[in-house]
């Protein structure tokens, strides 16, 4: 197991190096630079931005520039931010914890609906709660999640004002005490539960899927001639082999909320990770945009080995060596 | 006379296709007493398996129709609720399915399977169930108890996937074991094993058995009675010694003509001609084997044909058997030599 998982990371390597190349030639691929924006300034010469292109390396071959970048990365330093005038590393330290928890607080939410939902409609299939199951389902697959995240954001942050439109936690709470928790729990619900909602659906059809599949399976039918209850045949047998595909498919979905914070976290105006990702492309702070790709291409990697490691602990049938 | 444990009166199943229901076991009637093993033959689709699922009720409820009676020790249990079925299942009747490997779960020892069945039928001790669980594992001839005990279904053999099915249904000693083709996934040898255990644990514990399967060698071994199974209906019934020595009706003796024999030189296997006719689009009301035998002049078959009894315990449906002899497969009439 150990030694599988060391395997792993060791052959995360290359990945990683791959895709440090085609961020970096992403990144230099875009229209202008971190200087372009001062370059608007009547107050600064052009010889002056020149000047400072030269001292900033801007000017030199990409190779020398990727180098100096995949360097620094390999000792853990992601360079300096323009805009922020602070470590990359800083800069996403300070919001990378509000990310995981959105993404946490989402994900506990996505599942506490799932499998009610998903366990509800494959049991009782085609009768009236498989069908309005169903029915969200379609309507979930159909809603893009950015006009769904701005319409509760409407709703329940402007008319209703039950939660704040904005944010992470409010400025009026000390931090470390109950009320400064508790304000970032007010903060985080909207935006968890827009997600949880729409995204909620892959999983419960899912679910609702492999439900009839297993109800129909000959080791239910052995379980129901044992003469076991109906419930405890669900609870037993069928629930568990059910849920099989989808604890196997936790790690990526770990990581596919990670990622998919970008739009969440630009409409609520959360400060994370995904926020800092749109605004740096903005004003063209490639430090922090690489960094963060790197960091989410990581994140990825990370994802296929949990998935891995979870579908070996839940299925007897599957071992890693 | 030995006494009765199972007495099957009438029993119909019906499935619902599109909103019909159509007769997929069509007024069966047969009884089995204790140490006593009866066999169910015919081919796939004839509603043995049907008529398995029907004693155990764990047909779809919605999608069948269950009619008649099936007494189990006097008591019908066709009208008893669900949680009073629970009850018998697994209890009193215990069945084997075909295929040993897709009728154990997956995710679960083999230890928690079989006493899955103690657990919900006895008030054992959680040690107790332990040591019957292993003395089942022993009693169906696995070598190391313990050892296959924590072991999941994947990683056994056909055989001892089987035989745990086997300790499972008859892990609370029920009086009655329906088997329903239990060596059909099996390869010769251990389909041999498997019959041998099966006759070895009715000696001990007198049960009777319902052997469900479409080989008759199978059946000549082990069997006391026959009950051949053709559409749906039952059309002929006998003792093994009736039945082997003095077929009548016309699909027995085209089954027992269909075995592959390496003592006579014949030189083609006999094949009966067609299929098993679909339960939606069946002639019900003459004699339904008589679109595979053209030959045979359509006065020779009754009307609605009815059970008739040719000897006591011996009953054959149709009087076209009177009037049936084989052809070959240039359609000239065979005389000599076989059944």
């Amino acid at each position: 197991m150990w030694k599988f998982i060391l395997r792993r990371f060791l052959v995360m390597i290359p990945q990683l190096f791959l895709l440090s190349l085609i961020v970096f030639a992403l990144a230099k691929q875009m229209p202008g630079d971190a200087l372009t924006g001062i370059s608007m300034d009547p107050r600064i010469s052009p010889e002056r931005i020149e000047e400072l292109r030269e001292k900033a390396g801007l000017n030199d071959p990409w190779y020398e520039q990727y180098g100096r970048w995949i360097s620094g990365i390999v000792h853990g330093d992601f360079g300096t931010s323009y805009t922020h005038k602070i470590p990359v590393s800083e800069v996403i330290a300070e919001r990378i914890w509000n990310t995981v928890f959105l993404a946490l607080i989402t994900l506990i939410l996505t599942y506490l609906l799932a499998i009610p939902m998903g366990v509800l409609s494959g049991r009782y299939n085609e009768t009236w709660i498989d069908k309005v199951v169903t029915g969200y389902n379609y309507l979930g697959f159909a809603t893009p999640i950015f006009i769904f995240a701005l319409i509760m954001l409407f709703v329940f942050g402007f008319s209703f004002e039950w939660f704040p439109t904005g944010g992470s936690v409010s400025s009026k709470v000390d931090a470390r005490t109950f009320a400064y928790y508790l304000s970032k729990f007010h903060h985080v619900i909207l935006p968890a539960f827009s997600t949880a909602l729409i995204t909620t659906v892959g999983t419960v059809q899912y679910l609702r899927n492999e439900i009839i599949d297993n109800k129909f399976k000959e080791y239910t039918r052995t379980a129901r001639s044992k003469g076991i209850p109906d419930n405890k045949v669900y609870t037993r047998h069928i629930l568990r082999n059910s849920l099989l595909p989808i604890a196997a498919f936790l790690g990526y979905e770990i990581t596919g909320l990670v990622g998919g914070t970008v739009i969440i976290e630009t409409i609520f105006s959360y400060p994370g990770v995904g926020q800092l990702f749109v605004s740096s492309i903005g004003l063209r702070d490639f430090s922090v945009v690489t960094a963060i790709v790197m960091m989410l291409g990581f994140a990825t990697l990370l994802g296929t080995l949990l998935s891995d490691i979870i579908l070996s602990m839940v299925d007897p049938r599957i071992r890693i060596e | 006379m030995k006494k009765p444990i199972l007495q099957i009166e009438n029993l119909t199943t019906s499935f619902k296709i599109k909103d019909k229901y159509y007769m997929a076991v069509d007024h069966v009637s047969f009884s089995v007493s204790e140490n006593e093993i009866v066999a169910v033959v015919g081919e796939s689709g004839c509603g043995k398996s049907a008529l398995a699922l029907s004693i155990m009720r764990l047909h779809n409820n919605q999608r069948t129709k269950i009619e008649g009676e099936i007494k189990y020790k006097e008591r019908n249990i066709v009208s008893i609720t669900e949680a009073q079925m629970n009850k018998v299942r697994g209890k009193d009747i215990g069945i084997i399915f075909q295929e040993p490997l897709t009728a154990l779960n997956p995710l679960m020892t083999v230890g928690d399977q079989i006493e899955e069945n103690l657990t919900f039928h006895t008030k054992l001790s959680k040690e107790k169930k332990r040591l019957r669980t292993l003395e089942l594992l022993t009693q169906v001839g696995i070598p190391f108890p313990t050892r296959t005990y924590k072991q999941f279904p994947h990683e056994l053999s056909g055989g001892m996937r089987q035989r745990v099915m086997i300790s499972i249904a008859i892990a609370c000693n029920p009086s009655l074991v329906i088997a329903d083709e239990p060596t059909t996934a099996l390869d010769v040898t251990i389909q041999a094993q498997i019959l041998e255990l099966l006759q070895s644990i009715q000696k001990e514990t007198k049960m009777g058995i319902i052997l469900i399967t479409h080989d008759l060698s199978v059946v000549a071994e082990v069997a006391d009675r026959i009950v051949v199974m053709y559409a749906g209906q039952v059309v002929e019934i006998g003792t093994v010694k009736q039945i082997f020595a003095k077929p009548l009706h016309p699909y027995t003796r085209s089954l027992l003509n269909s075995i592959p024999s390496a003592v006579t030189n014949k030189q083609r296997l006999h094949v009966i001609e067609g299929i098993v006719p679909s339960i939606v689009n069946m002639n019900r009301d003459s004699c339904r084997f008589s679109p595979r035998i053209p030959w045979i002049p359509r006065h020779a078959h009754e009307e609605s044909p009815e059970l008739h009894e040719v000897a006591p315990d011996h009953l054959v449906r149709c009087t076209c058997y009177k009037h049936f002899y084989f052809q070959d497969h240039r359609g000239v009439k065979i005389t000599n030599g076989i059944t």
